[in-house]
């Protein structure tokens, strides 16, 4: 029963959330027509990564309301991806996803605006995430979150009492899939825990020991691993592993099936072989969709505040029944990525330079290679070149200068750092805090300072 | 009659395109995904986005069932829709998008409304596979439920309102063998091994004197020789209390002669399946001592061969199933593994033929075919003898004129999930008061909300009273938010809506993994959602 005479809305359906006051709400809510204009007008949301999630996140965001969208994601289309990849066809195949991805969305959803970045998370300027009021990741590995995390927790600022300022909260939604499996979360840097507080909640990955491989093989797996991981460099010396050229497959293939067969071992199938040296992981649409729509109905509730959000952590499971949980972890006030950061007492004399090699022997950094920012001011980078070589007369500046003489203040310092025996790229928060020393570089007490922070003696 | 599939063949670029999926459900699941053709019942985005995933895993075909045409208001919810298709028939749009996600598909419509055609041509029903039937009003669910059950069609429900919806299955029966459980206890026998097992575990000699052939003793032979040490110094009883149980793991640990056995420290961790009752579950003695395991000639395969296996356990399984036969990885030489592996697969190989002959004997003596159920059901029974599943669901007429009080006071008393008996009380009450009121609450601006809240409140009330959960204080938060919901349909609830409805298609028609029970209720304001069986 249509009331004839009065003009359809588009968004017939949201402005029942939005334009109507309601009862389980978030603090804050003001529900009219200003609040659905200001989101479609004025909000920016990242969709990160174009893929399974990706894509039904950046249709779910388009048909709630949002209207100014981009897109992050570095790879081209596969013809494994169409199986849930529901924005791209066969003809696509080999075509960057994000161009794709929001091509299409806009093609369907008038209004809506998405700009497609193809490149890598890390190729952008951190003032590039700072330009967004909340990302939603839809990406596949551990690392990318961990990356983006600590950008976006590296937004954050404490005030005296260590309470995080609002406004330098950046939220985001993450979600991830595997099979009928998947979780959503939201995390609010400062007040929720941020991906790294959280971090052992991913189990490491499964590595078979070295001498299973290489002496007592017992499956299809330990035979395609060898081929991979120890054959492949007895065999090409220097030639690196491509898991996606063919020719490199089909030869880790055909060694493992000759040591299946020399063991006696059934199973080493083509496909075995790929999912095994690929580590594929099984993805389905429905999944997809039920977590991708998890996190978008979150985007828009955090955004909007009508109505409560998750708090915090939603796991799904449905291949045996249905089973759906909510847990509220909690932040880790130690944390390295979202918490006020580590102190580092320093003298006002101490050189950027000596910093940076502190920053190499500090326990909980081990950094190395350590660029450093203090808020907007580049103090050094490591590269490109020019920049560098524009930087390198700082080195030799005290830190207390380049910083500007205050008392103490935040620094990111982004480096290399030796993590469980991997190198990884690390953003980290430094709050440095400088004791006055009677105005003179007093060099003997700066290195006993220095040293006291060593492991080993000088 | 039952005929098994026969074996699927698919072309090189298809296997490409469903790789991902194939290794979740393999060759034979996606072919039965293939052979099978749904019926939509309204294409809101709650229908489309379910059908929309199930087009993309390459269902065999699709009929769309929407008599409305496309308005404004729906650009705002819908994927499926554009500006150009305002004022055209909903259901023919829809189709043509689907149709253009995966060419492999057949994609049908009916402009028609699902309502009448249930009243019109119940018969329409009878062609299709399984009924997604979205956004139906309380007594058309009733009356379709009825249509669906005599015409032997699978039947889902699936709804979005506001922030909140349900999801429900509505089939007589659904057995699954190859259940799939994420983690279920490996098929070991270390307290009960056969005697070539037992041959094979003395023949090798745990005190060896050679440091390397010490640490690649696999724990299997380990465990068997420690079980059968405590047996029969504790007349032929396994450990069962705590003291028992430690006692035995530090018999374990005495055996490591140094550090960096890795294979005594995984015997150590594995002592609980020793621990492990011998025999079959609780729920594998339900099974087969269901009514429908008294087999006759209208019996499906599955009965039949659950039949089997009722005889198989009383007489040669000795207690036991069939031997599922394989073998999780561990520390051990390649020989002791492959040897363990051939036993393990020798004694699995013997029960099945066992069955088989059991199978062939029990068609024959219901006056079947014997060759009616192949050698590659039986097998792959046998595998899963442990793990079967049978799934059964009261109807909604039963479900809606006689709840599970038990169930409903259950839930009620949890702080998390009494919201979600909540929303699904509204869920009823909702279409009670458009059934008077010829409009749901709130649903128009314009109207007095609250006004609307009052109604329902009562019409809630009055529910609650004849589902018999009196004692139930519906909150007044939940009821006014029922009515801020206006039967609004949310593009990103029907999206999460939809994509559970999919998957629970999924597993219902490649007959693997485990459908829901009960009514999925979901609750988009905490997500403290939850599954009621009432």
């Amino acid at each position: 029963m249509v009331l004839m005479d009065a003009p359809q809305s588009k968004s017939r359906d949201l402005d029942k959330l939005l334009l109507r006051s309601g009862n389980l709400v978030g603090p804050g809510f003001f529900p009219g027509t200003d609040l659905r204009d200001d989101i479609r007008e004025y909000v920016r949301v990242l969709v990160v990564g174009a893929g399974g999630l990706g894509c039904e996140l950046l249709k779910d965001l388009a048909l709630s309301g949002f209207r100014n969208l981009d897109v992050i994601d570095m790879d081209r289309i596969e013809v494994t991806n169409l199986n849930r990849q529901f924005l791209f066809r066969l003809e696509d195949v080999g075509k960057p996803k994000a161009e794709v991805a929001a091509k299409r969305v806009m093609e369907r959803v008038s209004g809506v605006e998405i700009v497609p970045h193809f490149s890598r998370i890390e190729d952008k300027e951190l003032d590039f995430y700072n330009d967004f009021n909340i990302i939603a990741l839809g990406l596949d590995s551990i690392e990318a979150r961990r990356y983006i995390n600590s950008v976006a927790c590296g937004f954050l600022e404490y005030d005296e009492d260590d309470t995080p300022r609002s406004e330098t909260i950046k939220p985001m939604v993450d979600g991830g899939t595997e099979g009928f499996k998947g979780h959503a979360r939201v995390i609010v840097p400062g007040v929720t825990p941020c991906f790294e507080c959280t971090i052992w909640l991913f189990p490491p990955q499964v590595k078979f020991p070295l001498c299973t491989l290489a002496e007592t093989p017992r499956n299809a797996a330990h035979c395609i691993e060898y081929a991979h991981l120890i054959k492949w460099h007895e065999v090409h010396g220097g030639k690196s592993f491509d898991p996606d050229e063919p020719e490199h497959m089909k030869w880790v293939y055909d060694e493992a099936t000759k040591r299946a067969e020399l063991f006696g071992i059934p199973g080493v199938t083509y496909s075995l072989t790929q999912g095994v040296v690929k580590n594929i992981i099984p993805a389905i649409a429905s999944t997809n969709a039920i977590i991708s729509a998890a996190c978008a109905l979150e985007t828009l509730k955090i955004v909007s505040g009508c109505s409560k959000t998750l708090a915090n952590y939603l796991t799904y499971n449905g291949g045996e029944g249905l089973h759906t949980k909510v847990t509220e972890f909690e932040r880790d006030k130690e944390c390295l990525v979202c918490g006020p950061g580590i102190l580092i007492e320093l003298d006002t004399s101490i050189t950027l330079q000596k910093f940076i090699d502190m920053l190499e022997e500090h326990p909980k950094l081990l950094l190395s290679k350590a660029s450093v920012k203090h808020g907007k001011d580049s103090l050094y980078m490591q590269a490109p070149p020019v920049l560098e070589e524009m930087h390198r007369p700082n080195l030799s500046k005290p830190l207390y200068d380049l910083m500007g003489r205050i008392e103490k203040d935040t620094v990111h310092v982004f480096g290399t750092a030796l993590k469980n025996e991997e190198k990884q790229s690390s953003l980290t928060k430094l709050r440095v805090v400088f004791k006055e020393v009677d105005g003179v570089a007093d060099m003997d007490t700066a290195t006993w300072r220095m040293n006291s922070k060593r492991k080993t003696p000088l | 009659m039952e005929r098994d599939e026969q074996e699927p063949t698919m072309s090189e670029p298809t296997k490409t395109k469903y790789d991902r999926q194939l290794r979740i459900w393999g060759e034979v699941g996606q072919a039965a995904l293939e052979n099978a053709s749904i019926c939509l019942l309204n294409c809101g985005p709650t229908g489309s986005e379910a059908l929309k995933n199930l087009v993309l895993g390459g269902i065999g075909s699709i009929t769309i069932v929407d008599g409305s045409k496309v308005e404004i208001g729906d650009l705002g919810n819908n994927f499926m829709v554009d500006a150009k298709s305002v004022g055209e028939s909903k259901a023919k749009t829809v189709c043509a998008f689907l149709q253009e996600l995966n060419d492999a598909v057949r994609a049908n419509f009916v402009e028609e409304n699902p309502d009448s055609l249930i009243l019109t041509d119940p018969s329409f029903f009878s062609q299709f596979t399984l009924v997604i039937a979205t956004q139906l009003v309380e007594d058309s669910m009733v009356k379709l439920d009825r249509i669906c059950r005599e015409a032997n069609v699978m039947l889902v429900f699936a709804r979005s309102y506001g922030l909140t919806g349900l999801v429900r299955i509505s089939v007589q029966e659904h057995t699954i063998i190859d259940s799939k459980p994420d983690h279920f206890l490996d098929d070991l026998r270390l307290n009960n091994p056969w005697p070539e097992l037992k041959r094979f575990v003395e023949s090798i000699d745990l005190k060896t004197p050679d440091p390397i052939a010490h640490k690649h003793i696999p724990y299997v032979v380990i465990l068997v020789k420690m079980a059968d040490e405590w047996t029969k110094i504790h007349s032929n009883n396994l450990p069962s209390t705590r003291e028992e149980k430690k006692e035995f793991k530090d018999l374990v640990k005495s055996k490591m002669v140094s550090m960096d056995e890795d294979n005594y420290k995984e015997a150590v961790e594995a002592t609980f399946k020793v621990f492990a009752p011998r025999g079959i579950s609780k729920e594998i003695q339900e099974i087969i001592d269901d009514l429908y395991a008294e087999v006759g000639s209208n019996s499906s395969a599955f009965w039949v061969m659950v039949a089997a296996l009722k005889e198989f356990i009383a007489n040669e399984g000795d207690g036991e199933a069939p031997l599922e036969g394989s073998m999780p990885d561990m520390t051990s030489s390649t020989e002791h593994y492959i040897n363990l592996q051939k036993i393990y697969q020798t004694k699995a190989e013997a029960d099945c033929l066992s069955m088989e002959q059991r199978v062939k004997h029990i068609l024959v003596k219901v006056g079947r075919d014997p060759s009616s159920i192949s050698k590659q059901t039986i097998k792959s029974f046998c595998k899963n003898a442990r793990k079967l599943k049978v799934c059964r669901y009261r109807t909604i007429e039963d479900e809606f004129s006689n709840p599970s009080v038990t169930e409903l006071h259950k839930c009620l008393a949890s702080e998390d999930y009494s919201s979600a008996v909540g929303f699904y009380i509204l869920l009823r009450a909702v279409d009670r008061f458009a059934a008077t009121y010829k409009r749901f609450p709130g649903q128009f601006d314009g109207g007095d909300i609250e006004e609307d809240a009052s109604l329902l409140r009562t019409t809630a009330l009055s529910l609650i009273s004849e589902m018999g959960c009196d004692a139930y204080e519906l909150p007044e938060e939940l009821c006014n938010e029922m009515c801020r919901f206006g039967a609004a349909e949310l593009h990103v609830v029907a999206a999460f809506v939809g994509g559970i409805a999919s998957q629970e298609v999924i597993k219902l028609i490649t007959k693997q993994f485990v459908p829901m029970l009960g009514t999925f209720v979901f609750n988009g304001i905490d997500h403290n959602s939850q599954s009621l069986t009432l």
